[in-house]
């Protein structure tokens, strides 16, 4: 699916400021969600090296690259999950909507309410499936059954997990199969109407046919969900996403549409990963 | 060699003596493993066939209501060491519990690796060794000596100081138990550490916590040396929590060792009614706290 070109809309003294070549946002805001010269480090060790990206907004943007390569790293930098780990630092910016997300006046709760985020091993908490879903709206003090139920219906249906867990909202979330469960995530999820939807490989611990519910399941998110979505299956990525960045070592090595990533790459080292050579 | 040739080989190669030897190595030590299993039930069913042997004969409810007898009388039961035994554990328990808890959260929730954290956990190992009648010397020194009288407060506190390690432990391996795949979720859900703990993580540990607490409680109310110098014991019903105290461990003691044959007996039915009282609310405990998903 071709994005459409904005470009040619914008007067050319915004077009200056926008960066160059295969880095170039074919499409949504620039302002949306970017980052910036980002530098990361886990200790002393360095894992993101000067990353420099725009994520278009309402489009699915798949990371791929080696084991390793920092994909994760950055993904979980979004919603700066990573500061549940000791000695990390951060270099750059990363901002959402215009505002940094390391700005000291942003709650870092409020930033992860906005960001929803689904793991590659599914973790529903030890509840049942309604109060999964509830938990982020409990904790940000809904409380009106009337509210708790309509998200729960409302998320269940994005989730394509509706109809075979309406009769069954109570019972406990892990009686669940697999690609249930992991649906059950993307539900709990997208519960609170966060802007992004971050996906750690959601479809590496499931079986062909959950993946793709999931991955069906991607095509409709994205009318309403902006998604980045780490995958270590390329086809996955040329399935699914519209605009593919490759890392490699922890640096930005390509960033454009699907499309001319896996057709035709700019880069040699991402022309040798797609085709197998190494990773 | 045609493929039947080969695979008889393979079969009779099987057999050889160092396998053999194997197997048989094998099925020896299971069973040997399997008969020290069964013995090590022994001690625990010798105890509690002899508890029911000499302590049902005189097991009545008289025994709830009575007050101990005095030297040579027969009848009369101990109800006041019952509600003695139930007050101050459940004295020590207020004190305990949340205390155990709350440090339990603080070094395994908030620094893990900080000093103080690991200063806690050393000495909480230290404390799990210390002799019963240490606490009670303490609680002598801090609660009777301070106040001037021998108390059911000063018993609840010995038995507080007993059963804190113990509780504190096992509530932290208990909340080391649950999952980080939990947490995680919860914080990317945009949770705060005390919604994270609150709602996820000790609903997820209460069983184990609670398994911890039992231990604490079967230990404390069969202790008799804390208590000998701080709630002393009394003949008569409790009025208030500011005087001695009578308790199931102490009128054991102090009953077996009289040489007169019905409150021997009596100390027998005793130690029955507190085993009986340990395991109720072992069940109980078990049964509340369950885990549910």
């Amino acid at each position: 699916m071709m994005p459409e070109d904005v470009s040619a809309n914008l007067p050319k003294s915004a077009l200056a400021g926008l960066p160059q070549g295969d880095r170039a946002p074919a499409g949504g805001s620039p302002d949306f969600f970017s980052v910036q010269g980002f530098n990361f480090y886990y200790g002393k060790k360095q894992a993101l090296y000067d990353i420099t990206m725009d994520i278009p907004e309402k489009q699915v943007t798949a990371f791929i690259g080696p084991s390793g390569c920092g994909k994760t790293t950055l993904l979980r930098n979004f919603n700066r999950m990573n500061e549940l780990i000791d000695g990390v630092r951060h270099e750059g910016e990363i901002t959402l909507l215009g505002r940094s997300i390391y700005d000291p006046k942003i709650e870092v709760i409020a930033l992860r309410r906005s960001i929803g985020m689904v793991f590659q091993k599914s973790n529903p908490f030890p509840k049942s499936i309604y109060e999964n879903i509830v938990y982020a709206l409990r904790i940000a003090g809904q409380n009106n059954q009337g509210v708790l139920d309509e998200a729960v219906e409302r998320s269940l249906r994005g989730a394509a997990l509706w109809e075979e867990a309406k009769d069954r909202l109570h019972d406990s979330a892990l009686s669940l199969s697999g690609g249930q469960m992991q649906r059950l995530c993307i539900a709990r999820a997208i519960a609170n109407r966060p802007k992004v939807l971050l996906m750690d490989e959601p479809c590496s611990a499931l079986d062909p046919i959950a993946t793709v519910k999931v991955e069906e399941l991607i095509h409709e998110l994205k009318k309403e969900f902006t998604i980045v979505i780490v995958t270590h299956n390329m086809q996955q990525a040329t399935r699914c996403s519209d605009r593919t960045a490759f890392f490699y070592l922890g640096r930005l090595i390509e960033f454009d549409d699907t499309q001319k990533i896996f057709s035709n790459p700019a880069e040699k080292q991402t022309e040798d990963y797609i085709t197998g050579r190494f990773g | 060699m045609d493929r039947f040739a080969q695979s008889a080989e393979f079969f009779t190669q099987a057999e050889s003596s160092k396998a053999k030897m194997r197997a048989f190595t094998n099925r020896v030590l299971s069973s040997v493993c399997i008969i020290i299993s069964l013995l090590t039930m022994v001690p625990l069913f010798s105890i509690v066939y002899l508890l029911l042997e000499k302590g049902l004969p005189l097991l009545r409810p008289a025994v709830f209501t009575g007050l101990p007898p005095a030297a040579g009388m027969s009848g009369g039961g101990f109800g006041n060491a019952v509600l003695g035994t139930l007050v101050m554990v459940g004295l020590g328990l207020v004190i305990a519990a949340p205390l155990g808890i709350l440090s339990a959260i603080y070094i395994n929730e908030y620094s893990p690796a900080s000093l103080l954290s690991r200063a806690v956990r050393f000495v909480a190992k230290l404390l799990t060794g210390i002799p019963s009648i240490i606490c009670g010397v303490f609680a002598f020194a801090a609660v009777v000596l301070a106040t001037g009288k021998f108390s059911a407060y000063a018993g609840g506190v010995a038995l507080a100081v007993l059963m804190l390690p113990t509780i504190l432990l096992t509530a932290e391996q208990a909340l080391m138990g649950v999952q980080s795949a939990f947490r995680e979720a919860s914080y990317g859900l945009g949770a705060t550490k005390f919604q994270t703990i609150t709602r996820i993580v000790l609903p997820d540990a209460l069983s184990a916590i609670m398994t911890g607490i039992m231990l604490a409680v079967a230990r404390a109310a069969g202790e008799t040396a804390p208590l000998i110098f701080t709630a002393l014991f009394s003949q008569f019903w409790a009025k208030s929590l500011q005087e001695p105290t009578a308790s199931l461990s102490v009128l054991i003691y102090n009953f077996s060792t009289v040489p007169f044959p019905h409150q021997v007996e009596m100390a027998w039915t005793a130690s029955l009614v507190l085993v009986f009282l340990v395991t109720i609310a072992n069940i109980t405990a078990q049964l509340a706290f369950s885990k549910k998903y």
